[in-house]
């Protein structure tokens, strides 16, 4: 089989490239980062109309759902970038693997949290043993594993590949979240968004939501790339390249 | 204001306002934190860096 990938990513698995093309794109997306969050919490909280049976706690929807979302993107992006890493022995692959697993934690907190707050004054309990909210407790967990497993080795070759091992084996609880509201009777909700039918909710409400889902991605991608960018420095301490940058500062 | 009628009314969310402000309030800290956490990283390792480097090159 013979396809070619375009030549940034190949160049995107050298260290120093990565290193010189993220610090262009960081201010861009720092800035849509900013500018979507503002934007949609405002929309969210001032001028989005109150929910006729849930009235304001629907609110919470514009950090739970992007919260949701993101922590189950950034698990697949983990375990992408490591199989690609173990694979093809791309060392830049496992940098962006470690650099998810901390944002990924602390964002499946919020998911849980900010869940936990609106099952109170809905469902009338903070928290029930039902198959989503359990397993996005496993999400939570897994992330914590694959932090605690990489602090776990002293040789960072070891580190990336048991972190990989141990990410691939987590992405089958994957599509256990996404499917657990369909296969079990939950009390959560299904899936606000899908790819193939119209939100069940008026535009008022979920354009404000998209704006934030994106809002969340970018901030994801600023966090994701500062940390990537640390870890090439301390990696690639001995090249010359990394040092005349120290150096400069 | 939007989809209140006053300011006292916005922050209290009619009988939702803990639950809100609450959610929104732990989505920033987190999202502080996560800031925070790679800004101190990121200055340490500097630091480090810098004076290891200093280190080497008074060694040669």
């Amino acid at each position: 089989m013979s396809f070619k990938l375009p030549q940034w990513f190949y160049q995107l698995a050298s260290p120093r490239w990565f290193y010189n093309f993220t610090g262009k794109l960081l201010p861009w997306f720092s800035v849509a980062a900013f500018i979507l969050l503002i934007t949609g919490s405002i929309w969210g909280l001032v001028y989005a109309p109150a929910d006729y049976q849930q009235g304001n706690s629907f609110r919470i929807i514009y950090v739970h759902v992007p919260a949701s979302i993101l922590a189950q993107s950034c698990y697949m992006l983990m375990a992408l970038a490591g199989a690609i890493g173990l694979i093809w022995k791309i060392k830049m692959a496992h940098i962006v693997a470690q650099s998810c697993a901390t944002f990924g934690a602390s964002i499946a907190v919020v998911s849980l949290a900010t869940g936990a707050i609106w099952g109170k004054p809905t469902w009338g309990a903070w928290w029930v043993w039902d198959a989503r909210l359990t397993s996005m407790l496993v999400l939570l967990f897994l992330y914590m594993g694959v932090i605690a497993l990489r602090g776990a080795f002293e040789n960072t070759q070891s580190a990336d590949k048991a972190a990989a091992v141990l990410s691939l084996v987590g992405l089958v609880n994957i599509p256990i979240i996404k499917y657990s509201v369909e296969w079990w009777n939950t009390l959560h909700q299904p899936a606000t968004f899908t790819v193939t039918e119209k939100p069940a909710m008026p535009p008022e409400m979920w354009i404000p939501l998209l704006i934030m889902v994106l809002g969340f991605y970018c901030f994801f991608s600023v966090i994701l790339m500062q940390r990537a960018r640390l870890e090439v420095l301390q990696r690639e301490m001995k090249t010359s390249w990394v040092q005349v940058l120290i150096k400069s500062l | 204001m939007g989809d209140f009628a006053s300011f006292a009314e916005f922050l209290q969310m009619g009988k939702h306002g803990l639950y809100v402000w609450l959610s929104y309030g732990l989505a920033l800290l987190i999202f502080i934190y996560n800031i925070g956490a790679v800004t101190l990283l990121k200055r340490a390792f500097f630091s480090k860096a810098k004076r290891q480097l200093r280190r080497e090159e008074n060694a040669l």
